[in-house]
């Protein structure tokens, strides 16, 4: 029988195989940032071991950083102490290190890419859920814990299992102003926030390889969101001249050595899923989501649900304690919910496409007078691109901030934080309770809608805002 | 890693699906650089705005199971989640199903995640709730959970059971080999990237 994409790159890294035991697999790349590694080097050093592999580690600041002036002290003297343990860490044991501010620092899951650093074939992992994103690539990418980060460390391996396999097949072309934060969010919405528990997804399709690089970040990128721990596509020509010219990437005779070995990296037509889902792109409208997880979503154009509709017991426990945290009232047509705060930014739509979509919207245009909008770019080159392009002049024109680079109010680690009962759109990953900002209630939505919710101040299509100016 | 064999204590019925790792512990409280004291961020939300809440009540202060509804640990990667309940007090989790990650993690960290039916998880509930003093017991060796005259079976393949009795850790184990992965790098090919500026 033929074999699927994630299984042959999980093959190619079986580094021991015995009965009854999990493989220990090679990891090609592990990314590393100050929240979940301070406990695993202090293991290291309380073990007395070394960092095997530190020329395949590489790490950032990304979570906890300040978005306003990124080259003064952190403030809070916790979210320092956790940046200065990694700098410490990463200079004692040799690991390349991208501090604030500097050229290659940004969200963990936009530097590896932008760096080359994420090619087809690798393993890849980080102590972060959404490493999934560099499944984009054709990559068995995925999230780890800090115990395995610290293992990861010591001997660039891991004690892993098999997963299942899941084929996301998406034929068709996607209507005008839908985009992959559309598709993964109605895919979430389909299969559930566990559809895709024990396996890795495989996003196939004539919709999915017309996507680019970054559209397919987005997509992979939530692969955990509807509880797969990996997500991919497989590499084609799109990849290959994304990578090519990259600072990793490889030259000359390795790159002709290099694209020969990802050619082959396909799925065998008679291999076979554990469990298919099929999706008509166009059939797709911008989605957004009523709850506090991302399997609460629903067309831009439909309704608040009535938790009685919902025929499982669960799902209307689920739904009566989201309409009740997020404050909203079923029947409420979605396009009525205002919004105090637009977030644009995060590993899903942080990267130089996402800032375009958003500043076409807004060019020319002002941000309605009762919203902040914040636009925080995935990583410094992001920034740097956008400020060539002149976005961020687009974006300050109309009234929004531009800040500098991190993951800022996707977790709101740092200062960026909705207040208590304050709402936004948020092109992030995440609307659990709190996520922005204790009692912060959060819509997630595509970088299209952000933009155009931030001119309305309520969630707004991109399609809405055409026919108001028609 | 602290070895597990069998644990018998009281349990508090979580009747939540979907418990995602923000609510566990928010991310304000992962800030801290040590492996311990994150029980300030356990359910932190829940506890400070819901008098409601299983663990606000005094009858379930003390107990060390905690029994959630499906989809328990959804969400991030974050260690810190299994960490702020071994910090609470909590030796085991049961619930339906678990987030892959977070059930990962909890191989790794000596908080046993045990998968019930949904049926019998909810019989637990109803029975701790009845009786906050109920005595559970969570017997790893004999792969079982007990109460009053109930005993359910759970899975659990035999590597991992081994290596949480044994309390050993990934990192030991995996050293034994090093001549495997001496062997695999050797025949890397050469072209796979490197983080060494350029
Ligand atoms: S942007 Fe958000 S989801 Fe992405 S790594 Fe940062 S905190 Fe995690």
């Amino acid at each position: 029988m033929g074999r699927t994409l994630a299984q042959k790159v999980y093959e190619q890294h079986v580094v021991r195989r015995t009965e009854g035991e999990p493989d220990l697999l090679y990891i090609d790349l592990h990314l590393v940032h100050e929240v979940t590694s301070p406990q695993a080097f202090d293991g290291l050093r309380a073990a007395g071991r070394t960092v095997r592999r530190p020329d395949l580690t590489m790490s950032t600041e990304d979570h906890n950083v300040p978005t306003t002036d990124l080259l003064a002290p952190i403030a809070d003297p916790v979210s320092r102490a956790q940046v200065e343990a990694l700098r410490k860490n990463t200079a004692e044991f040799g690991i390349r290190q991208a501090p604030m501010g500097t050229r290659d620092q940004g969200i963990v899951h936009v530097i590896g890419p932008q760096l080359g650093l994420t090619q087809p074939g690798m393993t890849i992992v980080c102590g972060d859920s959404h490493t999934s994103t560099h499944g984009a690539f054709g990559a068995l990418a995925f999230g780890i814990g800090t115990s395995e980060v610290e293992h990861v460390l010591a001997t660039q391996t891991l004690p892993q299992r098999p997963a299942k396999q899941m084929s996301v097949r998406v034929d068709g072309e996607l209507p005008v102003g839908v985009s992959a934060k559309d598709i993964i969010l109605a895919v979430i919405a389909e299969i559930g926030t566990n559809g895709g528990q024990g396996h890795v997804i495989e996003y196939r399709g004539t919709a999915i390889e017309g996507l680019s690089m970054e559209s397919r970040m987005t997509i992979c990128n939530m692969s955990i969101e509807a509880g797969a721990r990996a997500g991919l596509i497989a590499p084609d020509e799109t990849t290959f001249a994304y990578l090519r010219g990259r600072e990793h990437s490889p030259r000359g005779a390795d790159w002709d050595a290099a694209v020969a070995a990802w050619r082959e990296l396909r799925t065998d037509e008679d291999a076979e899923f554990d469990r298919e889902v099929v999706i008509d792109a166009a059939s797709l409208t911008p989605y957004v989501t009523w709850g506090t997880n991302p399997g609460q979503g629903l067309p831009i154009s439909a309704s608040v649900p009535d938790p009685a509709d919902f025929a499982d017991e669960t799902d209307r426990r689920a739904a009566e304690s989201a309409l009740a945290y997020m404050g909203l009232t079923a029947g409420t047509p979605m396009r009525d919910i205002t919004v105090d705060t637009v977030f644009l930014g995060s590993c899903t739509n942080g990267r130089i496409e996402d800032l375009r979509v958003a500043a076409e919207l807004l060019r020319g245009r002002k941000v309605a007078a009762d919203t902040r909008m914040l636009v925080v770019p995935g990583s410094v080159a992001v920034k740097q691109q956008a400020e060539q392009e002149g976005l961020d002049a687009v974006f300050t024109e109309a009234g929004a901030e531009w800040r500098g680079a991190g993951c800022s109010m996707c977790l709101g680690m740092n200062p960026d934080q909705l207040q208590p009962g304050e709402r936004s759109a948020s092109t992030s990953n995440r609307n659990f309770q709190g996520r922005q900002g204790k009692g912060g209630r959060t819509h997630l939505v595509s970088p299209a809608v952000a933009a155009a919710t931030a001119l309305t101040g309520k969630l707004t299509a991109p399609a809405d805002l055409q026919e108001v100016s028609a | 890693m602290d070895a597990f064999t069998t644990h018998t204590g009281t349990a508090a019925p979580l009747r939540r699906s979907a418990v995602d790792t923000d609510q566990i512990i928010p991310a304000e409280y992962l800030k801290r650089i040590t492996r311990t004291g994150f029980e300030d961020g356990l359910f932190v939300a829940w506890r400070t705005n819901e008098p409601d809440f299983v663990l606000n009540k005094p009858e379930y202060a003390g107990a060390s199971i905690l029994v959630a509804g499906p989809d328990f640990g959804t969400g991030s990667s974050r260690e810190h989640a299994n960490w702020a309940l071994l910090d609470g007090g909590f030796k085991v989790v049961i619930s339906p199903r678990f987030a892959d990650i977070f059930r990962n993690n909890s191989t790794k960290s000596g908080l046993l995640t045990v998968v019930l039916p949904a049926a019998d998880v909810e019989a637990l509930q109803d029975a701790s709730e009845a009786d906050p003093t109920l005595q559970v017991t969570v017997d790893l060796g004999a792969r079982e959970v007990r109460w009053a005259d109930r005993t359910v079976a759970f899975e659990i393949d035999d590597y991992t059971r081994w290596r949480l009795m044994e309390g050993l850790d990934d990192i030991g184990l995996t050293e034994r080999h090093l001549e495997d992965i001496d062997a695999y790098e050797a025949q890397r090919p050469s072209w796979k990237p490197t983080t060494t500026p350029v």
